[in-house]
């Protein structure tokens, strides 16, 4: 075997020094250069049963593309990965690759080194691809089926290519001005730049997608009158509706939703005002609730903005973080604080109704409870209060209404979410749903899959229906 | 896909009424609902209650006060200009039923959006008292349009120069007290004056609606910037409003949160006057 003479690292990617980053909005990783790539890509054990294709949602062919790049052969690198995932520059950059493909790499588990940096790989393939210049593939001849999609985000963007490539034609419908949803709105520029998600939803485009934007399914159409033009719908309408932690003093002057907060930063550059026309508020000192990624993408915002002072307070402990690690070390670099077993009792604002600080409690972890994370209890007496000017609520989303308000026979959960099979089919025959609006908040890449499931039953689904 | 504006012109000082190319809008607009628009890609999305529409021309009519950078920015365009978004029709329609005398109550900027409901009201077949109030008389607008739509009409001017001398609240409070049961009040227009609506009509006990405007980002439930407080629970206007029973709304609140971003309008429109090449 040649694996002894491998290096056992994997090459670090390079990144703005944090000093530097603190007061940008430009991308942190950099991306690895191709000496860089060829040398991790040849790590590669190219095994014969690979793992990691199983670790992939979307199911990419990892060691294909892998030995591709190891042979500097990087355009059939890009076509390999395009023909699995339609969207790689964003997954290559977003994917928590350290719990999907890489968790189950042979070579970290073997102990021999870290596993193959794929993300990294995935990235620059995607990167080299859109430098040189994207090439639409050959599509099959047009079915003459006609499929709706409902939200632009990674779950509708998947399935409107995988529907595209089919021959189906293909219209999807995005409530906002531009599409990407979550890739656009949530996902800060200096982790995913706005110019890379245009660059994958024009090929979207180029594989004949009709993208509609400012168009809000449940008010300017219903999913019943779109039955009446499409032969199936897909819903990916996602978990958009912001939740609040509902104590004292949350509507006051300076308190956000982390959807807002980075809606008005990333979807309309607020941090570029009065440049940009919309504005946030970027004052001294800013508390985050809640530990997840949009709660480090907050609190990083909030520091580029400018808060000499940016908290987060989260009621449970480092441990209990749900935020991918290296979002959490990438904020610690930069100095953000983190007050843990912490809990928000009150905000509170002054006469104006402007936040000037939130109390607080201490917390402890007790036993387990039935989700088998610890429950966090207050510590009596431990109420303190922390001076804030911005207060960002980061606890979570849940289904947007929109649409299963309005079709009042397609079935919905507890908490709102939509109904659906593992291959995406909902009670309603034609509609098909999937991502966040079905599982409730979770990862671009499982939303992906989602939607790529659901596209090759929606295939089946329409083709079958012309038989009929 | 931008939006064509097919009409434009000044109703009076600062306000203006465009007609916007948005047949899908149209076809799907119920009075009292609303629209987000984006001038350009550097624009802010802000809300617009309609004020008319027609699904046949395709068109949809807002109307607006500049008062702010983007809305000044709105006035400086022209027919055959267009505009990069417009997303709608958003919120709640207004509930037209037939309730029985209903008084519509429409005050500066506000009368426009009051119209469709009136107009809705009356082909409904309620008897529709309208109340239409400005500062002035030259900054009234659509008189004629209202008092068309309605089965009694009056006019206040703050100053006197037009109708009765004083405010939309007197005549409310005049009809009322006259011993004519009314059904329904539903008011439209700035903060203070919903405010003095729901003051004058709660003693009485007469259901009072108001459509409120805070300042808003996506429209659709996503952001929750348009937090309100109507008895003692947070709405979003957006998805569960506009339109709120008038004697619960926390206008207080309203209006602070309203003027959360005073010193960023004046800085966008210092920075705009700056970047004027000067003459």
């Amino acid at each position: 075997m040649k694996t002894e003479s491998k290096p056992e690292k994997r090459p670090e990617m390079a990144k703005q020094s944090p000093s530097e980053r603190r007061s940008n909005f430009e991308e942190v990783a950099l991306g690895y250069n191709r000496y860089e790539a060829v040398a991790e890509a040849k790590r590669c054990l190219d095994c014969k049963k690979p793992p990691c294709i199983k670790g992939c949602p979307v199911g990419v062919d990892i060691p294909r593309f892998i030995r591709q790049i190891a042979e500097e052969d990087f355009d059939s690198a890009a076509l390999t990965l395009k023909s699995t995932n339609s969207l790689p520059a964003i997954c290559g950059r977003v994917c928590p690759q350290e719990t999907q493909c890489e968790a189950v790499c042979v070579l970290g588990k073997s102990g021999k080194g870290d596993p193959i940096a794929i993300g990294g790989l995935e990235r620059f393939v995607a990167d080299y691809e859109m430098e040189m210049g994207v090439t639409a593939p050959d599509l099959p001849a047009p079915t003459g089926k006609r499929v709706a999609v409902v939200g632009a985000g990674p779950a509708g963007l998947t399935a409107a290519a995988e529907l595209a490539k089919m021959g189906h034609a293909v219209t999807v419908f995005e409530s906002l001005h531009a599409a990407g949803g979550v890739l656009v709105y949530g996902i800060p520029e200096f982790r995913l730049p706005k110019s890379i998600v245009a660059a994958e939803v024009d090929f979207i485009r180029r594989l004949g997608a009709d993208m509609r934007m400012n168009s809000v399914i449940g008010k300017i159409g219903m999913v019943d009158e779109l039955l009446s033009g499409y032969d199936a719908v897909f819903l990916g309408t996602g978990a958009g509706l912001p939740s609040f932690l509902g104590i004292d003093g949350e509507n006051l002057n300076g308190v956000y939703s982390a959807n807002e907060f980075l809606t008005r930063v990333n979807l309309m550059k607020a941090y570029l005002f009065p440049e940009f026309d919309t504005p946030v508020k970027k004052r001294r000192r800013t508390i985050v609730v809640g530990g997840g990624n949009v709660a480090m993408d907050s609190a990083r915002c909030a520091l580029r903005l400018g808060a000499g002072e940016v908290t987060i307070v989260y009621r449970r402990g480092e441990d209990e973080l749900p935020a991918r690690a290296e979002e959490v070390l990438n904020a610690k670099e930069k100095g953000i604080i983190f007050r843990l077993l912490t809990n928000p009792i009150r905000i509170l604002g002054d006469e104006n109704n402007w936040v000037t600080g939130m109390e607080c409690i201490n917390m402890e972890l007790c036993e387990p409870d039935e989700s088998g994370r610890c429950r966090p209890v207050p510590v009596p007496d431990t109420e303190h209060t922390i001076p804030a000017d911005v207060v960002v609520i980061a606890i979570g989303t849940s289904p947007n209404p929109l649409v299963s308000m309005t079709t009042p026979d397609l079935e919905t959960a507890r908490y709102g979410t939509i109904v659906a099979d593992e291959t995406g089919a909902t009670s309603k025959p034609g509609v098909f749903a999937g991502g966040d609006i079905v599982t409730g908040s979770a990862t671009v890449i499982s939303a992906m899959g989602a939607g790529k499931v659901a596209a090759k039953a929606i295939d089946e689904y329409v083709r079958g229906s012309a038989r009929l | 896909m931008p939006f064509t504006i097919l009409k434009k012109r000044e109703l009076v000082p600062t306000i203006h009424q465009v007609d916007v190319a948005a047949p899908r809008v149209a076809e799907k607009a119920m009075p009292g609902q609303f629209v987000i628009l984006r001038i350009d890609e550097y624009g802010e999305r802000i809300p617009l209650t309609i004020a008319d529409f027609d699904a046949a021309d395709g068109t949809v009519t807002l109307i607006f006060q500049e008062i702010g950078k983007t809305t000044r920015q709105l006035a400086s365009l022209d027919a055959g200009d267009s505009i990069a978004d417009l997303a709608g029709p958003l919120g709640r329609a207004s509930s037209i039923e037939r309730f029985g005398t209903v008084v519509c109550v429409g005050g500066g900027v506000g009368i426009a959006p009051i119209f469709p409901i009136a107009r809705g009201l009356k082909a409904a077949g309620n008897r529709v008292i309208s109340i239409i109030g400005a500062r002035s008389a030259d900054i009234l607008f659509w008189e004629e349009r209202l008092e068309e739509a309605s089965s009694e009409f009056y006019v206040t001017t703050d100053d006197g120069t037009k109708g009765h001398h004083g405010f939309v609240t007197d005549i409310v409070q005049k009809v009322i007290e006259s011993g004519e049961p009314v059904d329904r009040v539903i008011a439209i227009g700035p903060p203070v004056m919903m405010r003095a609506v729901a003051g004058v009509t709660k003693p009485f006990g007469v259901k009072t609606v108001v459509s409120l405007n805070p300042i808003m980002v996506d429209g659709t439930g996503m952001c929750g910037a348009c937090r309100v407080l109507v008895g003692g629970a947070t709405k979003f206007a957006c998805v569960d409003g506009p339109e709120f029973d008038a004697h619960e709304v926390d206008f207080t609140l309203l209006m602070s949160r309203l003027a959360m971003y005073l010193p960023e309008e004046q800085e966008a429109l210092e920075c705009e006057a700056a970047a004027e090449p000067k003459i």
